[in-house]
C-alpha cells in the first residue's frame, strides 16, 4: 500500500500535466509516467501478466506510434489557445468536474465486500490462469480479437498508403523547372547555402555569414527557424569579417551588433578592434 | 489491501482524460487522452478482478489493451492522412461536413 500512497499522486499529477502542457511532446512522455505506474499498480493487485503486457504493448509499442507520428507532422501541431465556441473551455472543465466528484463520491460510498484476493485464483500461476479462462471461456471473444487486429493492420495500411498519381519528376524536370524560376523571378539555380560557412561553427543551426558579414536566412532548414533554435553568428566574427573586407583602412562602417547577432556573442568584446589579424 | 482507493485513482484518471478530450485541440493529445480513460478503466477492471478473487476482470482488461492497439493504430492513421491533406492535426480544422 505504501507504493500505491507514493505512485498515485504523481500519476494524477503527471496526468494534470497532460491537460496543461503545451507541447505534444512533452504530454506523451507525461503519459509514459501514468502508464509505467499503472503497470506498477497491476504488480501490485496480483497481475504479473498485465504488468508485462502494459510495458510491451502501450509504453514500449503504443507511445512509440505516438512519439513517431508527432514526429512526423512535426512542430506545426501546437495547440492554439483561441477559443472556436465561446464559454467552451470553462464549461468542459466545470461539466469534467463535475462527473469526476460524483464518480468519486459514488464510488466511495459503494461497499464492495470484503477484498477476497487472488491468492485461490493465481494458485496455478497467473499465466495459465488467464489462459485457461482465454481459450476456454472466452475463445469466441479471443478469436474475434484476433479478427480486429488484422482488420485494424490492413486499414492502417490502406490509409497510410498514397497511390502517385503524377509522374516522378526526373532530373532533367527538375533541372528545367530551376531554370525556368531563374529566367521569370531571377532565383539563384544553384544549390543553396551550406549553414555555417565562415561562421564559428559549421552546425547545422548557425547560419552562413554572407561577404557583408550578414547572416544568411536561406542556409538554414525552414523547420529549424520555426522551432526558434537557430543561432545566430556571434558578433565578433561577424565584427571580424567586416573589418577584413575593410582591410585597415576602417572607413567601413563597423557593425556594432549585426542582425540578431549579440545572443551567443560577448557584447563586451564589439569594441575591440580585430582588423588587424585578419589582412 | 482495501480496494477502494484503486477505485477513487480510477475515477480520478478517467475525469482528467475526460476534460482533457474536452479541452485539448491537437487532435494526437486528444487521443492520448483517451487512452488515459481506457488505462483508468483497466485500473478499475484489475481491481475489480481482486476484489471478487476471480481472473475474469483482467482478460477483460487484457481484452481492453488489444482493442486500445487497434484503436491507436486506425486513428494515428486517420490523424496522419487529415495532416497530409489539411496540413492540421487540430480538431477544429476537420471541419468540411459543417457546411
Amino acid at each position: 500500500m505504501v507504493g500505491f500512497w507514493f505512485l498515485a499522486p504523481v500519476m494524477v499529477a503527471a496526468a494534470l500535466g497532460i491537460l496543461f502542457v503545451r507541447k505534444a511532446v512533452h504530454a506523451a512522455l507525461l503519459l509514459a509516467v501514468v502508464m509505467i505506474g499503472l503497470a506498477v499498480l497491476y504488480l501490485v493487485q496480483d497481475a504479473p501478466f498485465l504488468f508485462t503486457v502494459q510495458i510491451i504493448v502501450y509504453t514500449g509499442a503504443i507511445l512509440m506510434l505516438f512519439l513517431f507520428v508527432l514526429m512526423l507532422v512535426g512542430v506545426d501541431a501546437s495547440d492554439s489557445v483561441v477559443e472556436t465556441i465561446r464559454g467552451q473551455r470553462v464549461m468542459a472543465i466545470v461539466v469534467g468536474l463535475l462527473f469526476g466528484v460524483i464518480v468519486v463520491l459514488g464510488v466511495g460510498q459503494v461497499s464492495l465486500g470484503a477484498v477476497q484476493g487472488l491468492g485461490a485464483a493465481n494458485a496455478g500461476g497467473n499465466v495459465p490462469g488467464l489462459a485457461q479462462l482465454l481459450f476456454s471461456k472466452y475463445v469466441f471473444a479471443f478469436e474475434a480479437t484476433s479478427a480486429l487486429l488484422i482488420t485494424a493492420a490492413v486499414g492502417a495500411m490502406v490509409l497510410a498508403h498514397r497511390e502517385r498519381l503524377t509522374p516522378k519528376s526526373t532530373q532533367a524536370d527538375l533541372a528545367a523547372r530551376r531554370m525556368q524560376a531563374y529566367a521569370e523571378h531571377g532565383t539563384h539555380p544553384g544549390p543553396l547555402p551550406a549553414p555555417g560557412v565562415y561562421a564559428r561553427h559549421n552546425a547545422v543551426d548557425t547560419p552562413a555569414l554572407l561577404p557583408d558579414g550578414s547572416p544568411s536566412e536561406i542556409s538554414v532548414s525552414r523547420t529549424l527557424q520555426s522551432h526558434g533554435t537557430v543561432k545566430t553568428a556571434p558578433t565578433r566574427d561577424i565584427d571580424r569579417l567586416t573589418g577584413a573586407i575593410g582591410d585597415g583602412t576602417s572607413n567601413l562602417p563597423v557593425r556594432g551588433s549585426g542582425p540578431r547577432g549579440g545572443i551567443d556573442g560577448d557584447p563586451s568584446d564589439t569594441s575591440r578592434p580585430e582588423e588587424g589579424d585578419q589582412a | 489491501m482495501s480496494a477502494t482507493p484503486f477505485l477513487v485513482l480510477s475515477a480520478i484518471l478517467f475525469t482528467i482524460g475526460c476534460i482533457g478530450v474536452l479541452t485539448r485541440r491537437n487532435a494526437i493529445v486528444v487521443f492520448m487522452c483517451i487512452e488515459l480513460m481506457l488505462n483508468a478503466s483497466n485500473l478499475a477492471l484489475v481491481t475489480f478482478s481482486r476484489v471478487n478473487g476471480n481472473l475474469d476482470g483482467q482478460v477483460a482488461a487484457f481484452f481492453v489493451m488489444v482493442v486500445a492497439a487497434a484503436e491507436v493504430v486506425v486513428g494515428l492513421a486517420i490523424i496522419m492522412t487529415i495532416f497530409r491533406t489539411r496540413r492540421s492535426a487540430s480538431v477544429d480544422d476537420a471541419s468540411l461536413l459543417k457546411y
